[in-house]
């Protein structure tokens, strides 16, 4: 039998404020145990909570990223358990009325080679509210120590609906996510750090078949590549049980993607019992039209419409978008050096780019902004390459050292003597002429119809011209005097 | 007072992870149960053209602006702890 599988993604995203959403200590990552912590925190008794508008500014722009409705009115509940990681027995959350509603997030799937795009598709979302992020527990070999300093973090839950069916389509669906909040600077999305954290719900069943099956929530995705490997594994998991003529059971699953394993942890004695109500303390938010409009206002062109942008604005090659467009200030870094040099150079440009810089930023661990290179010297380097001053060997050069140096092209080609020769036209038609003399076979060859004679002569000219001269200019006078004999 | 017949005091104490004596489980049956009853009386209020709403007052957007201060010194923030270690609260081992 063919099975589908169907897949809904839960992901928590941890936005980037100063403080915390309901209480004003500092919010962070990587400080000493239980230093981010306040009477709100820990909810020492007669502590209030007060909402940071920071965090509502940021999950209302994620929703206007994602195309989700923002609710006129949305309110708090608390969401009640026990467990060591919430100090007050509850979690803040959205339950009924979250603050956007529906929305998508557009995917590439990949393509038939490298440099292809993919189909693209558009995962609908259900939902996406704000909560407050729980602590930290370590796990030992016989307690658990606890660490409140995320406690109270925001942090938004995006749920999708489900509708992806295979881990490469949950692979892409959490990439363009990611990218979607580091440009519009929601969060850092670093998964190392819990910036943002992956649930799948996973289940299969016939293809043809329009019940959903039960499903199986795969928990501890730590890296997006686990999250595609841990859904391939589960997908398969699965059809093997109903295979052998097992039956799915609803349950939570741990999978280590050290090992490519899994396991189950326990299926839930009894459904969890929340017991959502409206928390007291925190009054509705109310967001109108003016507040969204200010929002929309800040939020950037998104990676897919930027590289149909770039693709249609500056004729790039698709390879060359898919490395621009995931970074923001890369692809801001492109659009400024390509301004500078000027139509038809775009290409040059973004090919300086995604190769000698990204290597060059990747050997000395910098990030674009850092770099001494600065778009204006691209962009100089690019015209000096073109107008043949500089050769590409000696253009490579140059680079390598303006890296270094944050030094301008052209007085490095001056300085070490990397600008091709001769600058006089007269002596490259010296060494044409003599080429040419001292090669009758070659001559007699290119004159009885065989283009590619010419070549011979190029050897001597380059040789004394100490490999500096422009190869076109150089095509050029050949063809000038040999037409004219 | 007789107990509201969908009150199930077990679930109730094990939600809130307390262990009830049989007496102390009719006492506090007995006590919600009559909390449950003013809110079935309550439910009996006419409240149509009552819009819905999880507050009395009409007050919204109440925030204040993203400034980080500091928070409580560690020792502070761990003084009623049963247990610590390594500046954190130590708890029996707990996976869920």
């Amino acid at each position: 039998m063919n099975y589908e599988a169907v897949i809904g993604l839960e992901v928590h995203v941890q936005i980037k404020t100063r403080s915390k959403v309901f209480t004003r200590v500092g919010a962070g990552y990587g400080h000493e145990p239980n230093t981010l912590t306040d009477p709100v925190v820990l909810g020492l008794p007669g502590a209030l909570p007060v909402m940071n508008k920071a965090a509502l500014d940021a999950i209302i722009k994620a929703g206007l990223l994602l195309g989700c409705e923002i609710a006129p009115v949305c309110k708090w509940d608390r969401k009640n358990y026990f467990y060591p990681d919430s100090p007050k027995n509850y979690q803040i959350s959205q339950y009924d009325q979250p603050i956007c509603l529906g929305g998508a997030v557009e995917i590439e799937l990949p393509g038939s080679a490298r440099n292809v795009m993919g189909e693209h598709k558009r995962i609908p979302l259900t939902r996406i509210h704000l909560e407050e992020d729980v602590g930290k527990l370590n796990h030992g070999a016989t307690d658990s120590l606890v660490d409140y300093n995320r406690a109270g973090t925001p942090l938004m839950e995006i749920v999708s609906d489900p509708a992806m069916h295979t881990a490469d389509e949950a692979f892409a669906y959490l990439t363009s996510l990611r990218a979607t909040m580091i440009y519009g600077g929601i969060s850092d999305c670093d998964m190392e750090k819990g910036q943002l954290r992956c649930d799948a719900n996973i289940s299969i069943r016939p293809v043809g078949e329009k019940r959903l099956g039960t499903k199986v929530e795969l928990k501890n995705l730590n890296s997006i590549s686990f999250v595609r490997d841990g859904i391939a594994h589960e997908i398969k998991r699965q059809i093997g049980v109903l295979e052998r003529g097992g039956t799915i059971v609803q349950e939570t699953r741990d999978y280590d993607g050290m090992t490519g394993t899994s396991q189950s942890l326990r299926s839930k004695e009894e459904a969890h019992d929340y017991r959502y109500f409206p928390d007291p303390d925190l009054m509705p938010v109310v967001v109108d039209v003016a507040w969204k409009d200010r929002i929309r206002a800040e939020c950037p062109e998104l990676p897919f419409d930027k590289q149909r942008r770039f693709l249609a604005e500056y004729q790039l090659p698709y390879t060359l978008t898919s490395v621009l467009v995931w970074d923001r200030a890369l692809a801001d870094y492109f659009e400024e050096a390509a301004k500078l040099a000027g139509a038809g150079k775009a290409q040059a440009v973004g090919n300086w780019i995604t190769n000698d810089l990204l290597r060059e930023l990747g050997g000395a661990r910098l990030t674009v902004a850092e770099a001494r290179v600065r778009p204006g010297h691209i962009a100089a380097l690019v015209q000096l390459v073109d107008s043949g001053v500089v050769l590409t060997n000696a253009a490579k050069e140059i680079f390598v050292e303006m890296f270094a140096t944050g030094d301008q092209p052209g007085v490095i080609a001056e300085r070490r003597g990397l600008k091709a020769a001769p600058t006089d036209a007269g002596e490259l038609e010296q060494w044409c002429r003599d080429a040419i003399a001292t090669n009758a076979k070659a001559l007699a060859e290119f004159k009885a119809g065989k283009d590619s004679a010419i070549n011979a002569f190029k050897g001597p000219v380059m040789k004394a011209a100490k490999g500096k001269a422009n190869p076109k200019l150089v095509d050029e006078t050949l063809r000038r005097l040999l037409a004219a004999m | 007072m007789s107990n509201a017949p969908e009150l199930n005091i077990d679930h109730i104490a094990k939600l809130a992870r307390l262990a009830l004596t049989p007496e102390e489980k009719a006492t506090f049956a007995a006590q919600l149960g009559s909390v449950l009853h003013h809110i079935e009386q309550l439910a009996k209020v006419d409240v149509t053209g009552v819009e819905p709403t999880a507050h009395a007052f009409a007050v919204t957007n109440v925030w204040r602006d993203d400034v980080a201060e500091p928070g409580l010194p560690v020792a502070a923030a761990l003084r009623n702890a049963p247990a610590q270690r390594e500046n954190m609260i130590a708890v029996p081992k707990v996976v869920e």
